[in-house]
């Protein structure tokens, strides 16, 4: 039975009251209704791209394991199933993720629907290239198998789509083999965006590689950071007691965020003094630790709700990727806008990017390196991150749609360039312009 | 404690909570007997559970309002399980079991009746096995407080908890535990048209993961945390106040 909520991406911001029913690929065809639909998944992009007032479906229960392959690591399962749902599943066994982004509650269909990238992109690009094939319900209600094979364009546009050409059903991914839950954290303090990027590129051979970075140090600090790479640890990396256990590790407590913080919790200030405390903490922290997988990959997990924190206006999260030969240029001149207009970032990440997916026509990654930021939703921050948009796009860099709630179309054609022309072209072929909206494709006019 | 290879029955398997609650038993090591209607339409989740855990699941045909057929289910099953879990349930349409009998009996009798016979039967076999056993009832907040919205329903599984509550005191000096669970909003297809508490509501997977907690820690009545506070304040209202909330 559908019910009107009121939804809005992980930033809280926008909110719209939308009618929402759980997906059912017997009766909800889209040949069924009149108007557009979308599907959500965990609500874990930040934006407003798993919203439609119209109709907003809800795939999370739709979270069946189907077949595992144990010689190939070949695992298929509906699509609505949690990231977290794999890793409870296949880590005891020896399993993990090919590709994961900072959080496991991101259902398979969203990780699949924005290509998510993970700290291995240098090395193994993003999701979708780990996706072997995957059913989608195109908007005559037709069931298509998909693959790089078998409809080659749908699989391409489908994978960063953005739930744009379809519903996607049921998945089939590779697994990547691990012989422990732990992973070999190695912490390297950069004092300034050159040393951060020359480190990223001495490690491309590192597994996993990412950096905080401290987006309010000034001068000759700019662009200081904290370098983390990692390793999956060997049973002999553990230590003699764990080795007969290498699967298990100390559950996390979870903390929860309960209420909205008040909107001046996060000032200036106390931005300053978290982003100095954190980097002094991390120039003394051991160089080499064991982390297991969980605080590794999802520290921000730990606390439910965290994205409370900014109080009840919401926040933004600014992601873009930058192309390598201009990305320094690009990097040094947002730090300098940043800390001109005063606003901090409690969370700044950098990352390498390896080659992007020039055929999946919506997918983020291109090489080079990305840089994602947090702003509380205030009129200064919006005028700030228009500002961005212009310097990422004289350089050649896009956004991310997976975290965009306020681009203009404009930003995004000039970003995007010829392969949206490609992308808007198949969508009308396939009726799926009009059976699949969402307030995203709606602004952004896909 | 309960040994982790000691079989689970689970009444009502089909329903997202009764799944989630599968996934937890099954991540244990428990094997599973899943119990619903039309059995051979439980297959997908019967692979889902093998697949995730390499869990033994077999599945059975049961129909909770064959009262009748209740022992000779029990007595056809491949072994004896150690823990039960009922998650048989029906909310039915609130103004039509106002008014219509039928409507009326096959809420209470779904909710209330038919469950706690099948339970006071489990009861009995599991405690005559003289080790560690469980059961498990699935309730509801709403049987705390008779609302405008869903009061038939409600006074059903009041008397499921009351009874539960009953078994418990005559169980005391077994081995068998019995646990009340008392779901508030659990975002499943059963809620799809209530309306939701947003803050308040739990995913089932989330919500089944805390009711295995309740039991390792032999929990007699168990509510989510936030509705713990919430009907607290809820069953304290006096009448004449509470009559006139819109809650
Ligand atoms: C703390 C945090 C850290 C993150 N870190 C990273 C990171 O490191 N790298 C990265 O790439 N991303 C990252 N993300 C973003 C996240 O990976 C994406 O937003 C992902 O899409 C979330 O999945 P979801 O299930 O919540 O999808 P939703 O947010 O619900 O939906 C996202 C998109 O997927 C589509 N979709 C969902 N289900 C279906 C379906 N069944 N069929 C078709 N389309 C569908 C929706 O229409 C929508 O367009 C992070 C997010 C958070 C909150």
């Amino acid at each position: 039975m559908s019910r009107v909520e009121t939804l809005s991406g992980w930033g809280r911001w926008p909110k719209r009251d939308c009618v929402v029913d759980d997906f059912d690929p017997a009766t909800d065809t889209p040949d069924r209704f009149n108007h557009s639909t979308i599907t959500r998944g965990a609500g874990r992009s930040y934006g407003d791209a798993a919203m439609n007032p119209d109709m907003t479906f809800l795939g999370p229960l739709r979270n069946r394991f189907i077949s595992f392959d144990p010689e190939a690591g070949d695992l298929v399962l509906q699509a609505g199933a949690k990231l977290s749902e794999v890793l409870e599943a296949f880590v005891p066994r020896g399993w993990f993720l090919p590709v994961t982004p900072g959080t496991k509650f991101a259902t398979i269909a969203g990780v699949l629907a924005v290509d998510a990238h993970g700290k291995n992109h240098h090395a193994e690009g993003s999701f979708g290239d780990h996706v072997n094939w995957f059913d989608l319900m195109q908007a005559d209600g037709q069931i298509k198998r998909c693959s790089p094979k078998d409809s080659v364009h749908l699989f391409n546009a489908t994978i960063g789509g953005m739930g744009l050409t379809g519903h996607i059903l049921t998945v089939s991914i590779k697994l990547r083999r691990i012989e422990t839950a732990w992973i070999q954290q190695k912490t390297l303090p950069a004092a300034n965006l050159e040393q951060a990027m020359q480190l990223f590129e001495d490690h491309q051979d590192a597994t996993y590689s990412v950096a905080w970075l401290d987006c309010l140090a000034k001068g000759d600090a700019r662009g200081r950071s904290l370098i983390y790479l990692g390793e999956h640890a060997s049973v002999a990396q553990l230590p003699a007691e764990q080795r007969s256990k290498p699967f298990d590790y100390p559950a996390p407590k979870p903390k929860s965020m309960p209420i909205d913080a008040p909107n001046w919790a996060l000032n200036r200030f106390s931005l300053k003094a978290f982003n100095y405390l954190y980097y002094r903490k991390g120039t003394k922290a051991p160089p080499v630790e064991l982390v297991d997988y969980d605080r590794y990959f999802y520290p921000l997990d730990a606390i439910h709700q965290w994205n409370r924190l900014y109080g009840k206006r919401g926040f933004a999260q600014y992601q873009c990727a930058l192309p390598l030969a201009s990305a320094k240029e690009a990097l040094l001149e947002q730090l300098d806008a940043i800390s001109k207009a005063g606003l901090g970032s409690f969370l700044a990440v950098l990352k390498r990017l390896g080659p992007g997916a020039p055929n999946r026509p919506l997918s983020f990654p291109i090489e080079g390196y990305t840089l994602a930021l947090d702003f509380p939703l205030t009129p200064q921050a919006l005028t700030l991150m228009d500002l961005l948009d212009e310097i990422t796009i004289a350089h050649g860099g896009r956004l991310y749609l997976a975290k965009d709630s306020r681009m203009t179309q404009a930003t995004f054609e000039a970003s995007y360039g010829d392969a949206l022309t490609q992308f808007r072209a198949l969508r009308r072929q396939t009726g799926a312009y009009d059976a699949f909206q969402s307030l995203q494709s709606r602004r952004l006019n896909l | 404690m309960i040994p982790a290879d000691s079989p689970v029955l689970i009444l009502g398997a089909r329903s997202d909570m009764a799944r989630a609650l599968a996934h937890e038993f099954a991540k244990e090591g428990h094997p599973l007997m899943l119990a619903a209607r039309n059995a051979d339409t439980l297959s997908e989740d019967m692979t889902d559970l093998e697949v995730r855990f390499q869990a033994k699941v077999t599945a059975h045909d049961f129909d909770i309002l064959d009262v009748d057929g209740h022992a000779a289910f029990l007595g056809n099953l491949p072994e004896v399980p150690a823990v039960v879990v009922s998650v048989v349930g029906f909310m039915g349409d609130q103004d039509e079991s106002a008014i219509n009998p039928d409507a009326a009996r096959k809420v209470i009798d779904t909710n209330f009746t038919a469950p706690c016979l099948m339970l006071e039967l489990c009861a009995g076999r599991l405690a005559e096995l003289k080790r560690p056993t469980a059961i498990i009832g699935i309730g509801s907040v709403a049987g705390d407080r008779g609302r405008a919205k869903n009061y038939v329903y409600g006074a059903a599984k009041a008397g499921f908890a009351t009874w539960l509550s009953g078994m418990r005191q005559k169980y005391v000096d077994s081995q068998l535990h019995i646990m009340t669970v008392k779901p508030g909003f659990v975002r499943t297809s059963a809620t799809a048209d209530m309306d939701l508490l947003g803050p308040l509501t739990d995913e089932p997977e989330a919500f089944a993961k805390k009711v295995m907690k309740a039991l390792k820690r032999k929990s007699q009545v168990y509510y989510d945390i936030k509705w713990r506070a919430v009907m607290g304040v809820i069953t304290h209202l006096p009448e004449r106040i509470f009559m006139k909330t819109k809650f």
